[in-house]
């Protein structure tokens, strides 16, 4: 299989693998920054005193959460239409890479304040910090080291996960290697570049976790 | 209109079922499968055996850093080429329970590493022979933590069978896809599908989280 492997072709197509790489950063990008707001409301709602305001948003992660990505991506792709709402693909596909991963950092979040003991808050009110000062150097700085892992693990499985976009024709990397296997019957050479291209960014997110918890537990020691 | 509609899509209901017994089968047999090679690949991992684990770590990186589509893409399209000619179904149990094992691989690794060493000290004593020692001391430890991620990645394998019906799998998803074209009131069609996936997700789910909470109690009170 690799002695035809066909490296001309993968040169002739390198211009199209890099912009489909933008895409997928884009658009990676766009829900990503998205999916932290979502997740930071869910989360704050989730946490709210309400009953009522605490349920919907136990019923919005929880239906994410029970439900695949896939059926979420076609449910607001076909559904969207028929309520009378015409978005380009890719906005509907940011749309539901957002509200699915946000649901995700909604739980990451609260894993991460709710593991700060209360007792460090009180002896923040008891050193007389304010509000601001309590959030900038208790709170924030203990639930940031606690989540940063899991929370550039969650990107990592993002930027996975755009590539489903490719399935309602948004041109980014999958779809990249899906029009070199249509084009050219050549899906050894279209998928394994695409493979690589996602790998870069895989290699690239993974080293920055582990650098950042280093940085992160260096930073506490001190 | 809407009534006319829904009372199509109650008439292919049982087309939906026969979609949703396709994923259970997918699923299901993927998740056997993930179950035992994860188990094995785990064992081998957390070895003392450098050469084997860093092959395991390298193979579970690749995994990881790929999107579940390109794995199907891969396992549909270029095996063929290589003299390997599969079917849709098989091609999805392999990519997934490929999929599945690395991840139960890195659980079962983590979950033995966590067993204190002096346990296993104290059975090399006793005289217990290596596979006494895993069979007797090490694993049933180790599965307290084991057991909830491995739930949680059940979950997963679940929700990822979704994307199986890319390479034309009939599974419940697929049969969504087809019946928009006919019915077209995509919140309807995939909002039924997002149901028949929820009633078999969510209460795993919540057995993870469970399970998870009662081995933490137990693991304190030791």
């Amino acid at each position: 299989m690799l002695e035809a492997f066909n490296f001309r072709v993968i040169l002739e197509y390198m211009p199209l693998y890099l912009q489909c790489f933008l895409a997928t950063l884009w658009l990676s990008a766009l829900s990503l920054i998205g999916a932290i707001l979502v997740g930071i409301i869910a989360c704050a709602m989730r946490l709210s005193q309400s009953k009522a305001i605490s349920r919907t948003a136990g019923v919005y992660i929880e239906s994410i959460r029970s439900t695949p990505l896939l059926v979420q991506l076609y449910f607001f792709y076909f559904g969207l239409p028929s309520l009378g709402v015409m978005l380009p693909e890719w906005v509907t596909g940011v749309f539901a890479l957002t509200l699915n991963s946000g649901a995700y950092y909604a739980e990451i979040i609260r894993a991460g304040i709710q593991g700060i003991a209360f007792g460090q808050i009180e002896a923040g009110i008891a050193s007389g910090l304010n509000y601001f000062q309590r959030m900038r150097y208790i709170i924030l700085p203990q639930a940031l080291g606690m989540t940063i892992r899991p929370m550039l693990g969650q990107a990592i499985v993002l930027v996975k996960d755009s590539s489903l976009l490719s399935l309602i024709s948004i041109m980014e990397l999958t779809r990249a290697g899906q029009l070199l296997t249509s084009d050219r019957f050549m899906p050894t050479e279209g998928f394994l570049t695409t493979a690589a291209f996602y790998l870069i960014l895989y290699y690239l997110l993974k080293t920055f976790s582990s650098w950042s918890e280093k940085r992160l537990i260096f930073m506490e020691a001190h | 209109m809407w009534s006319f509609y829904f009372n199509e899509l109650m008439r292919s209901l049982p087309f939906f079922l026969k979609g949703l017994w396709m994923t259970v089968a997918v699923a299901g047999l993927s998740l056997i499968a993930a179950t035992i090679i994860g188990f094995i690949l785990g064992i081998v991992r957390a070895s003392k055996n450098k050469i084997l684990r860093s092959i395991i770590g390298a193979w579970v990186d690749l995994i990881r850093g790929t999107p579940f589509l390109v794995q199907v893409f891969i396992v549909f399209f270029i095996l063929p080429s290589a003299g390997i000619e599969l079917e849709a179904f098989p091609a999805a149990v392999i990519a997934l329970s490929n999929m599945g094992a690395s991840f139960i691989c890195e659980i079962v690794a983590s979950g033995i590493l966590a067993v204190p060493q002096g346990q296993r000290e104290a059975a090399t004593a006793s005289g217990l022979s290596s596979f006494q020692q895993l069979r007797f001391i090490v694993l049933p430890q180790a599965m307290r933590s084991i057991i909830p991620p491995l739930v949680g990645q059940y979950v997963l394998i679940i929700k990822d069978s979704s994307v199986v019906s890319a390479i034309g799998v009939v599974d419940v998803t697929r049969v969504g896809w087809l019946t928009v074209q006919r019915i077209p009131e995509g919140l309807m069609v995939f909002g039924l599908v997002g149901i028949l996936y929820f009633a078999i997700c969510y209460p795993l789910i919540n057995l993870s989280n469970y399970m998870e909470r009662r081995m933490t109690v137990t693991a304190t009170r030791l």
